[in-house]
């Protein structure tokens, strides 16, 4: 089977001569469909500059990126933008919700910049919260809502559309143990439901034991990764 | 605590012969601790012989077909005591973890991270195999939870002093004094 995400040997340096810092030194790594993997690792080990990788928002310095199998560096701006608004949603730590739409028309937004129309951009919006378990109140602004709850609104929006990659860098970092435990608890029903794979960067244990598979980062590289558990044993 | 203590508690919600105190015990721990009968009527004898528990008076009058036990005033006062006692960690805490990564930082600061990484490795392992446990079994007891949700924390508490120890390793690297 075609991984969804690969990294095959990448390495992501910033500045250049005695400042080059090296985030990443050669990552080799495959995400299959519907697979749950979490990635670990201490404060600056390039956690999160993998998945700025992953999500087109950076570029590699050397190496190999590819998304269902498109290689990253041959897109342009534009072909980096509907991989994004198409094929991957990206949720962060800080609840990067519109404050001036309401919880639907943020979930729908990514649909009707795709020009789906208003009416089955509303309907598969309100499919994408319900299965965060938000049933009522859509309609309300993100601001009335709970940190808990506009994450799930957040994830909803980046996985509305049958997205098939989400990459989540610290979803659970500004909520309580009891609201990280139920956003992530949603993000690992996500697999096996709609066969979205996923990427989470977390550096809590509790919630990297959700996932199929982890990977632990060490300055830049994989030092060692946990067995992937089968699909059929979720 | 032993198998002493476990005995002393059952019998304090009232008497109970010794399969009642097997199936009891069993259930209470969660599963996690299998008991057999011989076990359990031993330790009987050691409780009857220390004064601690007797054979069941139900009426006042001790009754031979009476198989049950139940506490004696000193059983009582054990009881209590035990319950009171917080467990220590006497030093010094000789836990097989620990000790494994004090030693291997004595063979250098890759090797530590070597052993910490396999070790964090194995943890995350436990620790998925655990958080899928509820969901091959979603009939079990309140002890079975318990005793998984105890052992998640653990795994948790052990990955935290491992990410720590790794912190540690690096600091005189960075610079940094903790």
């Amino acid at each position: 089977m075609t991984a969804i995400l690969e990294f095959d040997d990448v390495v992501k340096s910033y500045g250049s001569g005695t400042t080059e810092v090296r985030a990443l030194r050669g990552i080799t790594l495959a995400v299959a469909p519907g697979e749950f993997v979490a990635v670990m690792g201490p404060s600056g080990c390039g956690k999160s500059t993998l998945l700025h990788l992953a999500g087109a928002l950076e570029t590699p310095s050397a190496g190999t990126i590819r998304v269902d199998g498109r290689e990253l560096a041959a897109l342009d701006a534009a072909g980096r933008s509907e991989l994004r608004r198409r094929d991957v949603g990206y949720v962060f730590q800080r609840l990067n919700l519109i404050p001036a739409l309401t919880a639907i028309e943020n979930v729908m937004l990514p649909l009707e910049l795709e020009g789906e129309p208003a009416r089955t951009a509303r309907a598969r919006a309100i499919e994408a919260l319900e299965a965060m378990g938000l049933h009522e109140q859509l309609d309300r602004y993100p601001d009335d809502f709970s940190g808990g709850q506009q994450q799930r609104i957040a994830i909803a929006r980046a996985v509305v559309g049958e997205r098939q990659l989400l990459l989540a860098d610290e979803p659970t970092g500004s909520l309580d143990t009891a609201s990280g435990d139920e956003v992530i608890e949603l993000i690992a029903a996500l697999p096996p439901r709609h066969g979205t794979a996923v990427v989470l960067v977390t550096h809590e244990p509790r919630f990297a034991s959700w996932a199929d598979r982890v990977v632990f980062l060490r300055d830049g590289r994989i030092v060692d990764e946990t067995p992937a558990i089968a699909a059929a044993t979720r | 605590m032993s198998v002493r203590e476990g005995l002393l508690a059952l019998l304090a919600d009232g008497p109970r012969n010794g399969h009642q105190l097997k199936v009891e015990f069993e259930a209470v721990t969660g599963g996690v601790w299998p008991l057999n009968v011989g076990q359990v009527y031993t330790t009987l004898d050691r409780l009857t012989r220390d004064g601690l528990v007797m054979r069941a008076r139900p009426n006042g009058e001790s009754d031979t077909n009476d198989k049950r036990f139940e506490l004696t005033a000193e059983g009582r006062e054990e009881l209590a005591g035990w319950w009171q006692l917080v467990p220590a960690n006497d030093p010094p805490p000789r836990d097989e973890l620990m000790l494994k990564v004090l030693f291997a930082t004595t063979l250098g600061r890759s090797h530590a991270l070597k052993v910490i990484t396999e070790q964090r490795t194995a943890l995350l392992a436990q620790l998925q195999a655990h958080r899928r446990a509820p969901r091959t079994a979603p009939d079990d007891s309140a002890a079975a939870a318990m005793v998984r949700d105890a052992l998640i924390v653990r795994a948790e508490a052990d990955l935290r002093w491992l990410d720590l120890c790794e912190a540690r390793l690096d600091a005189p690297r960075k610079g940094r004094s903790r």
